[in-house]
């Protein structure tokens, strides 16, 4: 049985997580960080990081050509004759700062579990304070996005959740599952 | 000294800004739209409906199954750039939005 969040004391939500667990999410969220990449002024965490270039510089004005990155950062308009041009200029006025967005959130899940002390037994328990509550919640929903992009996840189409073991998709589909009831159980905390 | 002003006089309508479910407004053409999708919960769309919008949660939860089941559902109307700040932050939840004229 897997942890799941829990209403910490003093406000916020804690999990205790198995250290492959936490090791588990920790990767999942590097390499979306990854896939959304840095801004146009470089790594912040880096020396030659740029503020300027940050501020200045214009998103990208055609969508993502990879699935999932095309489902974290769709167009805004669908519908009418400019809708193509329109969502193209929302993009470069936009984009940079959504992609900032979801960088900030997935880089503050990355920092709590590196900063999870140990429980009796060894066992990280990753603490959330309210608003490290909020960037998880939306961090947890891209790790799904991604992950159900991938497995491209339908509505009509159950046949993922009966994989054979050996189907190459299978560890994927369970990691997609358990985040959703970690999203689950972190909404829980919230809502109550 | 007496201020004249020569401007029209606006009509108030926060009302109609504050109660999207009403008949559009004419004066407000533009409209926030959330489409179904097969990977975002339930309950963490009615979070934020009620998060970011404040709506309570029965109408919250009315907008989400809406999306679920008709594929699509208007969650905010207001002017151009309210919409471009709505759809926006929708995207930055991970729900997917678009905004367009209302018809």
């Amino acid at each position: 049985m897997t942890g799941l969040f829990k209403r910490a004391h003093g406000g916020g939500a804690q999990l205790t997580l198995d250290p492959i667990e936490a090791s588990i999410l920790r990767n999942l969220t590097v390499q979306m960080l990854e896939l959304i990449g840095p801004g146009p002024g470089g790594d912040s965490a880096t020396e030659e990081y740029d503020p300027l270039a940050a501020l200045f510089t214009e998103g990208p004005s055609v969508p993502p050509t990879d699935p999932a990155l095309a489902r974290l950062f769709p167009d805004a308009y669908a519908e009418g004759p400019e809708a193509e041009s329109a969502s193209s200029e929302f993009r470069r006025f936009t984009e940079n700062d959504l992609r900032a967005k979801k960088r900030e959130d997935a880089l503050a899940l990355v920092r709590a579990l590196d900063a999870a002390e140990q429980d009796r037994r060894g066992r990280p328990v990753l603490k959330l304070d309210p608003a490290a509550c909020g960037h998880a919640l939306s961090t947890l929903n891209d790790l799904r996005l991604t992950l159900g992009s991938r497995l491209e996840v339908s509505e009509d189409d159950d046949s993922l959740y009966r994989l054979p073991d050996e189907d190459e998709r299978k560890p994927l589909v369970m990691a997609y599952l358990w985040l959703g009831g970690l999203q689950e159980s972190l909404l829980d905390v919230l809502m109550s | 000294m007496q201020v004249v002003s020569v401007a029209p006089v606006e009509i108030e309508r926060t009302e109609s800004e504050q109660a999207p479910f009403a008949v559009p407004d004419p004066d407000i053409p533009w409209v926030t739209i959330v489409h179904n999708d097969p990977v975002n919960l339930m309950s963490y769309v009615v979070y934020v409906f009620q998060t970011y919008f404040g709506y309570p949660k029965e109408k919250a939860r009315q907008l989400m199954l809406d999306v679920h089941h008709k594929g699509r559902a208007t969650v905010s109307s207001g002017t151009r750039e309210e919409m471009e700040r709505d759809v926006q932050a929708m995207h930055g939840y991970g729900l997917w939005a678009t905004l367009q004229h209302d018809k």
